[in-house]
């Protein structure tokens, strides 16, 4: 007889990226958008949710007791070069759209800082890149998609006209609104598959922000990073375009748009807890602090060398220990450019030790109700799950961050309470009704709707 | 749902008016917590539990009733409290002391004990994981005690019952491995509380906030087995080698 308690062939235990607080899903491999279909109408009392490649820190891509649908077979990818548009399955990677492409003259429009991600992951979490002061985000650049809705019905959605409301719940929707099948997005046209890069060294945090708000519209991509154990908040800029091939060498010139990185080597499947601590990440970011000269221009760098340097050693994730990490990631106001200081130096003083710590300045918002990103500075810092006091600290910094209109990422939080995220998120009513007429039975779930409420 | 850090919103107490399960309570962070349902039989008791944790900032707390020897209401009992929403935590903490030598005149006696702490858990802990495993996440927590480590003469009728049940928590444990639902067996010494009141007290006797923070901070860990306070463990270890006469010789 069947055990109630016994593991079936298609539960996995599932996390985000961070490793943190895993649930049981039931995986549902989908061949195509039928299947999708047809997974929405069976599905049980515990609900459905698309997930991608897991890069989402915390729970937003898990739903204990549901139905996951991996949509990695939806790979295809089209290049209308034309059109200057990619044509993609929601499963495949940005990765994959990058190998087909690139080598054509065409760049993804927005890529976050790991091309392992997927085109569905990268509409339902809004994704930003480097390039958002000048670009936007990944959905500003999506000119249709195809939606399976709660109901089980194929939608058709757009940007403007009769859909624009829901195509717009969609992007930054977090998988709540039905599971993406199919998009069109628009790419960057390119010359070479190489970067042109600015490097400098900045003092302390004032000197990176005023850099930053000074020199953003140079160019198309900067960000900084921030030495988090350092108390003054030094840091590197790095800021970039596309090199035009002119700027390459002969030699360059004869595989301009070549792009085929490959992954290095794997961690280790165990790490001792606590390998990472204080004294590794202060030893870290000394060196990647002086590995940086203080000032060089125009140099020549790979895409994965500039944007996806944490790719090539996979599952680097494992660093952190069986406690897993979360990454903390705020926007706040321009005005409010002090909080950044105050939640370094928070963190810090918690012995919340970061070496991957990122500022970025946005550019405008888009019109998508739970869209992330607003106008003002970014702040994301990895932080080990384990540490004493770290709870309180953060909920501290919810307060200061809410409190002068700021707000965390969906794709990056794990531990925001329901009432931080209702408060900081002001038309999540609107966002509601919309999502209520697309999914009347809500259907679509996921561990984090259910920990905040939406 | 849990997040993280480990941090409940959801926490049914079975034995709702338990001393240590509302110390529990009290320990989580408040600001998380958004409903705690304490599952007890209706009393004076429960009242001033559900008001007296509301009054400390705790949201959400309601009473429900519930008799653990009654085991034939134990699945809608569950059905119930799951069918409205997640439970992240489960605290198992009723039990009863039972008097060890009026039971041993009137076994009837020794089978209220028996019932309670072995065949009701047994019972309502069967239920509960049956549902734990549905939703896919989530911590059964269950207090056996040292008493089941090595049943003494002084109390073997509830040291057996504290043993059955540690082993059946294990063993739960076991069934429930990977998949998202756990099981955490909590094993105190001398708790001072209502059940032990007017007792002489042990060595290593404790309150039932000490057992609490260890409670909360297994849990945040994922920890399977742990004995409150910690160095018990080296003490119980050392008891059961113990040869049986010098053990039988031992005061209390
Ligand atoms: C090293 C690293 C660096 C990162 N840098 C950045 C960065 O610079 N900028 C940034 O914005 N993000 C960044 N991220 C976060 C990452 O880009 C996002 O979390 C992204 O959503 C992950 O895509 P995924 O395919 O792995 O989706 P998942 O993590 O699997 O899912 C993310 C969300 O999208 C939903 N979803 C997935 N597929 C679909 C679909 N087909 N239809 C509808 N909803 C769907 C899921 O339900 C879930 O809510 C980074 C992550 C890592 C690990
Ligand atoms: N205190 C200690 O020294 C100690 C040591 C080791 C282990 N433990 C264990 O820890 C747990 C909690 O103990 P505690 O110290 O907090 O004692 P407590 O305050 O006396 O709690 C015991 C609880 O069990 C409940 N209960 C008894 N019979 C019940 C039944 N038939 N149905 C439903 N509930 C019933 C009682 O509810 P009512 O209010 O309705 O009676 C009471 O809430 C118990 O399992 C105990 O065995 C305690």
């Amino acid at each position: 007889m069947e055990s109630p308690l016994s593991l079936t062939k298609d539960d996995r235990l599932l996390t985000g990226w961070g490793r943190t607080n895993p649930s049981l899903g039931r995986m549902h491999r989908c061949a195509d958008a039928a299947d999708v279909q047809r997974a929405v109408l069976a599905a049980g009392p515990r609900g459905v949710l698309a997930r991608g490649l897991g890069r989402s820190y915390g729970d937003a891509a898990q739903s204990g007791g549901g139905t996951i649908l991996d949509l990695q077979a939806l790979d295809g990818i089209t290049f209308d070069a034309a059109a200057g548009t990619v044509t993609a399955g929601a499963g495949a990677s940005l990765d994959a759209v990058m190998r087909a492409v690139v080598p054509q003259g065409a760049f993804v429009p927005v890529t976050p800082g790991t091309r392992m991600i997927t085109v569905g992951g990268a509409i339902g979490a809004d994704v930003h890149g480097k390039n958002h002061h000048v670009d936007g985000t990944f959905g500003a650049h999506v000119q249709r998609l195809t939606l399976v809705d709660g109901s089980g019905e194929l939608r058709e959605l757009t940007p403007d006209g009769p859909s624009a409301s829901q195509f717009w719940a969609t992007v930054g929707g977090m998988g709540l609104t039905g599971a993406v099948v199919e998009a069109t997005f628009d790419m960057i046209p390119v010359t070479s598959s190489l970067m042109s890069v600015d490097t400098r060294r900045v003092r302390d945090l004032d000197e990176a922000m005023a850099h930053m708000a000074a020199d953003d519209a140079q160019h198309r991509y900067t960000v900084a990073w921030i030495d988090s154990v350092s108390a003054s908040g030094r840091g590197i800029i790095t800021s970039g375009d596309h090199a035009p091939v002119e700027q390459l060498s002969a030699q360059q010139r004869e595989s301009a748009l070549a792009f085929a990185p490959k992954a290095l080597a794997t961690a280790p499947p165990v790490f001792p807890s606590g390998l990472l601590n204080t004294l590794t990440i202060r030893a870290f970011n000394e060196a990647w602090f002086r590995r940086a000269p203080k000032e060089r221009v125009d140099e020549l760098q790979s895409i994965g060398a500039f944007f996806h340097p944490l790719d090539g050693v996979q599952e680097w994730n494992r660093v952190y220990g069986p406690r897993g990490f979360l990454q903390y990631q705020f926007v706040v106001p321009d005005a409010a450019g002090h909080v950044v200081r105050t939640a370094l130096d928070r963190l810090r003083s918690t012995g919340a030790p970061s070496f991957l710590t990122v500022l970025k300045r946005f550019g405008p918002a888009n019109p998508a109700p739970l869209s992330f990103p607003q106008p003002g500075w970014t702040l994301a810092a990895d932080v080990p799950a384990g540490i004493d006091g770290l709870g309180a600290a953060l909920d501290e910094l919810d307060e200061l961050v809410s409190s002068v209109g700021g707000r965390l990422y969906l794709a990056k939080d794990s531990r925001q309470s329901p009432q931080m995220f209702a408060r900081t998120h002001p038309r999540l009513h609107e966002w509601q009704q919309v999502r209520d007429a697309l999914d009347p039975r809500g259907v679509f779930t996921s561990d984090l709707a259910r920990r905040l409420s939406i | 749902m849990n997040d993280a850090l480990g941090e409940p919103q959801s926490v049914l107490v079975l034995g709702g008016t338990s001393e240590i399960a509302l110390a529990t309570v009290r320990a989580f962070p408040r600001g998380r917590l958004r409903r705690v349902v304490l599952a007890a039989r209706p009393s004076n008791h429960r009242d001033a539990a559900v008001a007296s944790l509301t009054a400390a900032g705790v949201s959400g707390v309601v009473a429900v009733d519930f008799d653990a020897i009654d085991t034939a209401g134990h699945g809608a009992f569950v059905d119930s409290v799951f069918d409205s929403g997640d439970v992240d935590v489960v605290l198992l903490a009723f039990g009863v002391l039972g008097d060890q030598l009026a039971a041993e005149a009137d076994p009837e006696l020794a089978v209220q004990v028996a019932t309670t702490n072995y065949t009701g858990a047994v019972s309502v802990g069967l239920h509960v994981a049956r549902r734990l495993r549905t939703q896919g996440h989530g911590t059964l927590v269950v207090f056996s005690s040292v008493a089941g480590d090595r049943a003494r003469r002084s109390n073997f009728i509830y040291g057996s019952t504290k043993a059955g049940l540690d082993a059946f928590a294990q063993g739960l444990g076991d069934a429930l491995h990977g998949t998202g639902a756990s099981v955490l067996v909590v094993r105190p010494g001398f708790v001072r509380t209502r059940m032990t009141a007017g007792m002489p007290e042990a060595p290593m006797t404790v309150e039932a906030s000490a057992v609490a923070t260890i409670v909360v901070a297994s849990l945040r860990k994922g920890r399977e087995t742990v004995y409150a306070p910690g160095p018990l463990r080296f003490v119980m270890a050392a008891l059961k080698t113990l040869p049986r006469p010098v053990f039988r010789r031992m005061p209390r």
